[in-house]
């Protein structure tokens, strides 16, 4: 186990010493102390590698992951987890706004709630959130899953093209071209292996599916309204 | 006697309204025909004070000039040496501006890069990621991050010699990207992680920042990424101009792009294109008064687009204060675009050479505005890349010929104190005086 303190050797070291571990290190356990709300910790990192955040993070922990496994240990800033390509998020107390922003791959994994705009502009990444998630969440959601074991905020799925939505709570309302959709088989086996590997423990068989409803893909005037 | 005035009153002549001209009308029976605003390429083709309404003085017996083909006159330029390990040195002061594959073909991307790079200058990426072809051709490519993240990933963004934050385009301030569904191909589709043949909408704002406090955040986490390596420029639209240079220096830019209201957009509203922003002219002395406020004139390096055509026009943006300029209309028609060779072509799309700008619609007869493989075939990249590079070096040659007749040994050194303006809007936008006069509207000491 390496530990790096934050509070002694400031973010850059910090970030250097994460990215300077390969496909193949066997240095694969690190722990970070002190985060105390730092932006940008353990941002860019691309190796098999598990770190641990002890404390609360700022904006964009994890940034642009790759491959890593990263554990926060306290509740993360906003942009966690933003244009993750890869690897594993996961949050032990609440996350703030645009979580998984951009996300291309991986899972990011939230045990407590998840503010506004959870998963804008997703484009792969899957996102389980134990609790609530807030308004606008999945805003021109792209592709990739949002799975919610609580609530979801007003205007789910604003705009969004071919993301998947799975809530088991109350949709507060959907947004612009966003509809309620039927759980078939494949749904409901997906949910089963992504609620294993976000380690939660739910039935499938109670989420409800919503998606687009494609109407607002190619201009057409009669929609104008919705836009 | 004139059959319509039969009792012999004469008639007066068939008169056009300056208020509603034929364009207009043209636009009125557009609208009344689809119920949908005109989308079209390009930038605002009104007529707007433009370096047109400056003109250089030139050595005399106060100055004198230096010798056209023996004395030096440098052009080289290093944009981002503030912050980053590796800043970006330039040859010449005229860059390419970003433009998307996906608005482009692949080879138009192509020929920008070998020309940019001939020439020895950047060539910038655009919405819809970077193309391996297009890094491969360009010796300085500029990674843009645009509000989209369409084809946003780390290994692009470490590949970058620069990155490119963008905020706004001169062509739209506030109004973010199109590329409708005929553009379409499955490579953009792929890109761009979304299914082929659907309209694709460009957020308008980044989906993870709002403001300047954010967006320090946001330079910082990008340099952490890439290892304080890379510059970082932030660009944005002619609206604020003292305002939005201000926030981006104290949010840590290495580089501000300002666009003006002529600057090209590959596609978008056009009463956005013509009616929102300030023209390029205007937008250069606030931001050098910003940069100069805070200290950091030519720290910073101010890169101005928008309407660029000539030596002169960088000649002119330099004396006004900008480090380099950025060219993207124009070195489109450098490639052949709106080239009256395919006037049969362009007549059947029912426009003309000059004046087609109907870009989202993927039917350019040149080749280069284009998804569609028979007419992308058209275009030859090398050729391509050979006459930008050309051009380049024309606009280059110009801006020297310029600097020297103006008595200075580097572009740089050209000042406001070597220009007049023609009219008294020009005067007041650019602060230099009215030709044959001493005074500008809003010199500091006069009671205008
Ligand atoms: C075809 C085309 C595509 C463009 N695509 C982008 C883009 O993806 N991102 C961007 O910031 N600006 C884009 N622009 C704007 C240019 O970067 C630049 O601001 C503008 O072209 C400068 O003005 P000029 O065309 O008069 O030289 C595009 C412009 C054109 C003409």
């Amino acid at each position: 186990m390496q530990t790096l303190d934050l509070s002694e050797i400031g973010l850059r070291e910090v970030n250097k010493a994460l990215h300077a571990q390969s496909d193949d290190t066997n240095q694969t356990a690190w722990t970070i102390e002190n985060a105390r709300g730092s932006h940008a910790i353990a941002c860019g990192l691309d190796a098999p590698i598990e770190v641990t955040v002890k404390g609360s993070t700022g904006y964009y922990c994890g940034g642009m992951n790759k491959q890593a496994t990263i554990n926060v240990h306290g509740s993360a800033g906003p942009g966690t987890g933003e244009n993750i390509m890869s690897g594993k998020i996961v949050i032990e107390g609440d996350a703030s706004q645009y979580l998984g922003a951009t996300g291309h791959g991986g899972l990011i994994v939230v045990k407590g709630n998840a503010s506004s705009r959870c998963g804008i502009s997703m484009k792969g990444v899957n996102i389980v959130v134990q609790g609530n998630i807030g308004h606008m969440s999945a805003f021109m959601g792209q592709s990739g899953n949002l799975v919610v074991l609580g609530d979801a905020g007003d205007a789910l799925g604003d705009s969004c093209y071919e993301a998947r939505f799975f809530v088991r709570g109350e949709v507060k309302s959907l947004g612009a071209d966003c509809e309620k959709k039927e759980m078939r088989p494949e749904h409901i086996e997906f949910l089963k292996e992504i609620l294993a590997e976000a380690g939660m423990d739910a039935d499938p068989s109670e989420f409800t599916r919503y998606g687009s409803a494609r109407n607002l893909y190619n201009f057409d005037v009669d929609n104008a309204g919705a836009y | 006697m004139n059959k319509h005035t039969p009792n012999g009153i004469p008639h007066t002549t068939p008169r056009q309204s300056a208020t509603f001209t034929q364009d207009i009308n043209s636009d009125i029976r557009r609208a009344a025909a689809t119920g949908i605003y005109d989308i079209r390429g390009g930038g605002a083709k009104r007529k707007v004070p433009s370096f047109d309404d400056l003109l250089f003085m030139g050595a005399s017996i106060s100055r004198y000039p230096l010798e056209g083909y023996r004395e030096k006159c440098e052009t080289n330029v290093t944009i981002g040496g503030l912050h980053a390990e590796n800043p970006i040195e330039l040859d010449i002061p005229v860059t390419i501006a970003g433009m998307s594959f996906g608005a482009l073909s692949g080879p138009a991307k192509e020929a920008l890069g070998r020309g940019a790079s001939a020439a020895g200058t950047s060539t910038t990426t655009g919405d819809g990621g970077m193309t391996p072809e297009e890094r491969g051709h360009s010796k300085k490519l500029v990674y843009q991050y645009l509000p989209s993240r369409y084809g946003m990933n780390p290994d692009d963004l470490r590949k970058a010699d620069a990155i490119e934050i963008v905020v706004g385009q001169g062509a739209k301030p506030g109004g973010g990207g199109m590329l409708l569904g005929q553009k379409i191909s499955d490579r953009v589709a792929e890109m761009r992680n979304l299914p082929k043949g659907i309209d694709q909408r460009s957020a308008c704002r980044h989906p993870d920042w709002t403001g300047p406090d954010d967006l320090e955040i946001k330079i910082l986490e990008l340099r952490e990424i890439t290892g304080w390596k890379v510059p970082i420029y932030v660009k944005v639209a002619g609206a604020r101009p003292y305002y939005d240079t201000t926030l981006a220096v104290k949010a840590g830019a290495d580089a501000v792009v300002l666009d003006g209201m002529q600057g090209g957009t590959a596609a978008t509203q056009d009463v956005f294109i013509e009616h929102v922003g300030q023209p390029t002219l205007a937008i250069v002395r606030p931001a050098v008064k910003a940069l100069q406020d805070l200290g950091m004139h030519r720290k910073v390096s101010l890169i101005l687009s928008g309407g660029i055509r000539s030596g002169a026009d960088v000649a002119k943006a330099m004396a006004l204060g900008a480090d380099a300029v950025a060219i993207g209309t124009a070195a489109l028609i450098a490639l052949g675009d709106n080239d009256p060779k395919w006037e049969a072509e362009y007549n059947a799309l029912g426009t003309t050479a000059g004046a087609y700008d109907d870009w989202h619609e993927g039917k350019d007869p040149a080749g280069i505005t284009t998804q569609d493989p028979e007419l992308m075939a058209r275009f030859d990249p090398i050729e391509g890349g050979r006459r930008l590079k050309n051009y380049l070096k024309v606009m280059t040659l110009e801006a020297q010929t310029i600097a020297r007749a103006c008595g200075k040994n580097h572009l740089h050194n050209l000042e406001p104190e070597d220009l007049v303006a023609l009219t008294m809007e020009a005067a007041a936008m650019a602060q230099v005086p009215l030709a044959g006069t001493d005074w500008y509207p809003g010199k500091p000491g006069t009671s205008y």
